[in-house]
């Protein structure tokens, strides 16, 4: 174990984090470790983070990178949502983020899937890699376990799903990144945003379906010691 | 009903005694005697109408257009001084290409009208500028269908599916009253409103005039042009009998 760890490191995120459509809306989902080179300086973080109330981002690379952006666009977004009156579309939520990634692009380290409903397109998913491509999909995958995830949802990924369909392809997604990249774990979070609202969900690392090579959970020795006390063997 | 506001008239930063800004006024009467500009907005789309009453016998054809587009899915008719209003047409096509370049997408109609009407009002607030004296109709195709805005000099800006400006309005006021307009398609607005310019023009003020016409509608594919040559001439065709029409009772 490495004794010289600098706990003030910047912080990154490792990241699963992946964005897909379904027939009425979008279903976003991200796993929930920080990572501070190989400590884990938050392990139940929150990457989806809200822009305005029908859109949200999901979060890798950089934290903090990631999060200013978020909080300028969230700003901007504010501001145009009073001028134009009615709630701004997921395209121009993703344009403002691309703006910034691109213009900044030397100084920012961050890849951001912006993701929502409105009532012009309905669902939509847009990825903004590295270097602040703007790219409209139906699905977008991110961060470092998304590498693990290209061909499966290039296989799994079908066309008008419903929600509930959506949602367990998402889950088992985070779930099999997790399996095999160290710097992805934690528990699964889920954001469902269609016509009718938002929906937040929230999957236990440890309740996740258990894939090839992956153990049973361990009682910790806390439990034991931490157990009610049995009866005395012996009463001498 | 004009008044002299002898005194409190000579700077857009003074108001009158009975809460007048008597410049903003008079840019006003600098439309009302120019030539009748008419916009409506039909069940598809919007049609855009301007009387070029034309100065020279000498003048080209063609030339000296009074309506512009600002963006690929709107226009602007402009009444008033022309070079005034080039100004204003210039500054509305950088604000919808500038909202296209940050928000990613075509500036919508509501806040074009906004930023207009706000930068004509910019123009009465100072003593070193004079106001506009144009009258704007707007007319453009975005998400929310098609919508009609009219501008004044004084920076008010309202949203119409009729309007009028310049020296016939009155009379085009009332004939675009008549008109059914949502159940008309654009094809048929168009010759409507050849008709009413041409009813509305003045013989004996005026000589010659030139009808320009513009509009953005499904047939167009949402996008703003000028009225195809064919159409155009059937309109002009159809308003000349509708007048002899008349002159013969």
């Amino acid at each position: 174990m490495d004794l010289n760890m600098n706990v003030n490191a910047p912080h990154s995120m490792g990241t699963t984090i992946i964005g897909v459509t379904y027939n009425g809306g979008v279903v976003l989902g991200a796993d929930s470790r920080t990572s501070t080179g190989m400590y884990v300086a938050n392990r139940a973080s929150d990457k989806i983070t809200q822009l305005t109330d029908n859109v949200y981002v999901c979060r890798s690379g950089s934290a903090a990178d990631s999060q200013i952006v978020s909080d300028y666009v969230r700003y901007f977004l504010h501001q145009h949502t009073i001028q134009v009156g009615q709630p701004a579309t997921v395209k121009v939520a993703a344009n403002l983020i691309r703006l910034l990634s691109y213009s900044n692009k030397n100084m920012l380290q961050t890849g951001l899937i912006v993701g929502g409903w409105d009532k012009y397109e309905g669902g939509k998913i847009y990825g903004i890699p590295l270097g602040g491509t703007l790219i409209e999909q139906p699905f977008a995958i991110g961060g470092s376990g998304s590498s693990y995830l290209y061909g499966f949802l290039d296989q799994a990924w079908k066309e008008g799903m419903t929600k509930d369909e959506a949602e367990r392809l998402v889950v088992k997604a985070v779930s099999l990144a997790i399996a095999r990249d160290g710097a992805s774990g934690g528990v699964v979070r889920t954001v469902i945003i269609n016509s009718e609202g938002v929906t937040r969900n929230f999957y236990p690392g440890d309740k996740l379906q258990l894939w090839h090579d992956e153990l049973e959970p361990q009682n910790s020795l806390l439990d034991i010691l931490n157990a009610p006390p049995s009866p005395e063997p012996m009463n001498i | 009903m004009s008044s002299i506001g002898t005194g409190y008239d000579l700077s857009v930063t003074t108001f009158s005694p009975d809460g007048r800004v008597f410049q903003i006024e008079y840019a006003a009467k600098a439309v009302d005697n120019s030539g009748t500009v008419i916009g409506i907005k039909c069940k598809d789309g919007i049609v855009m109408g301007v009387e070029k009453l034309i100065a020279s016998k000498m003048m080209l054809s063609g030339s000296n257009r009074r309506i512009h587009s600002v963006h690929r899915h709107s226009g602007m008719a402009v009444a008033g001084l022309a070079a005034d209003g080039r100004q204003i047409v210039a500054r509305a096509k950088s604000e919808a290409t500038n909202y296209q370049s940050v928000y990613g997408e075509p500036i919508p109609v509501k806040e074009l009208a906004e930023r207009v009407a706000s930068y004509v009002h910019l123009c009465t607030l100072y003593w070193w500028l004079r106001p506009f004296g144009c009258g704007i109709i707007l007319g453009g195709y975005d998400r929310d269908g098609p919508q009609l805005y009219m501008v004044e000099p004084s920076g008010i800006s309202s949203r119409y599916f009729g309007a009028a400006i310049g020296k016939g309005k009155q009379a085009a006021k009332t004939e675009i009253e008549k008109l059914k307009l949502s159940e008309m398609t654009c094809r048929e607005g168009v010759i409507e409103v050849a008709k009413i310019i041409y009813k509305v023009h003045d013989e004996a003020k005026d000589k010659a005039f030139e009808l320009e016409m513009s509009w953005v509608c499904d047939e167009s594919k949402q996008q703003h042009q000028k009225v195809p040559d064919d159409l155009l001439e059937e309109a002009k065709a159809a308003a000349r009998t509708a007048l002899e029409e008349m002159d013969a009772d």
